[in-house]
């Protein structure tokens, strides 16, 4: 399947894997955050709505 | 309509999540296409063999490392003349995503530039306006997490990356101001004669078509995150402690 890179097969596989392995890293790190500002968020209003209730 | 209005976090978070589900499978459909034409199915340059192949990572990044920069540039004066908080945000999220843009232009150029050109890495204009322009990103980055008031982080780092921008200019015309250096000239010109064959040059505009579209959905994301995290503390701080 990979085709016939030559005597040039390990820079470019190389380049190859170096990017997609950033760029994954990149992505799993944006996932992350995404998540965990989610929670921050569904948290503080919890804590927001349930100090109302008591006040209330 | 006025375009002021997406200024507003709420409203801004609302059009990005009704973006998100069009943009993502879109930047998804794009990559793999791209890469797979690329990788798989164009043959090999008469003179570099079958390096060109870095061609479809290399240029995309390049042009993304540059593009982000002008992008935080335009976001960064928006912060400074009108203060919206979202427009410093997408500044800032903006760095995450164009330094590893950087980082990979670099990586492959120097895994190219062995074979090609005989060294890792030359004191070529290109390449140091570019090596200067990821140090830049850096400082950007350290500046936004040394400074704890997020305004004034906002405002330290616009004028930082308004100083950087000289670079990120320089990273994109300097094969123009001097001839002397390893780096080709650019590989897209809307000159035909200029720029790189057409089995290269197909493959290679959905390449970037794709690395734009993954660029704006990880900006996106991280700018939400940015502010429902900055929600988030605000709604804290507004509970009375105990």
């Amino acid at each position: 399947m990979i085709p016939d890179l030559g005597k040039y097969a390990l820079p470019v596989l190389a380049a190859y894997g170096g990017s997609i392995l950033l760029y994954v890293g990149l992505i799993v790190l944006v996932i992350r955050k995404n998540r965990a500002a989610k929670r921050a968020l569904n948290l503080a209003e919890a804590q927001v709505e349930k100090k109302s209730t008591a006040l209330a | 309509m006025n375009i002021w209005e997406y200024a507003n976090p709420r409203r801004f978070t609302a059009v990005i999540d009704r973006l998100l589900p069009v943009l993502v499978p879109m930047a998804a459909i794009c990559l793999t296409c791209a890469l797979f034409w690329g990788f798989f199915l164009t043959p090999d340059d008469y003179r570099q063999g079958s390096t060109v192949k870095i061609i479809y990572l290399h240029v995309p990044a390049a042009l993304m490392a540059i593009n982000a920069w002008i992008m935080m540039l335009i976001a960064s004066l928006i912060w400074l003349i009108r203060r919206h908080h979202v427009s410093a945000l997408l500044a800032k999220s903006a760095a995450h995503v164009g330094i590893v843009f950087t980082l990979v232009a670099l990586l492959t150029g120097a895994i190219w530039g062995k074979p090609m050109w005989g060294t890792y890495w030359a004191w070529d204009p290109r390449l140091t306006s570019f090596l200067i322009l990821f140090l830049f990103y850096l400082g950007y980055l350290a500046l936004w997490s040394a400074i704890e008031d997020p305004d004034s982080a906002a405002d330290l780092t616009s004028v930082l990356c308004m100083v950087g921008s000289v670079f990120a200019l320089l990273s994109r015309y300097a094969v123009n101001f001097w001839n002397q250096g390893l780096h080709q000239g650019a590989s897209l010109s809307l000159d035909k004669e200029e720029h790189v064959s057409d089995v290269f040059w197909q493959p290679l505009v959905l390449s970037i078509a794709g690395f734009v579209l993954l660029f704006i959905v990880l900006v996106l994301v991280l700018t939400r995150s940015e502010i429902r995290m900055r929600r988030a503390i605000a709604l804290m701080k507004r509970i009375p402690s105990r």
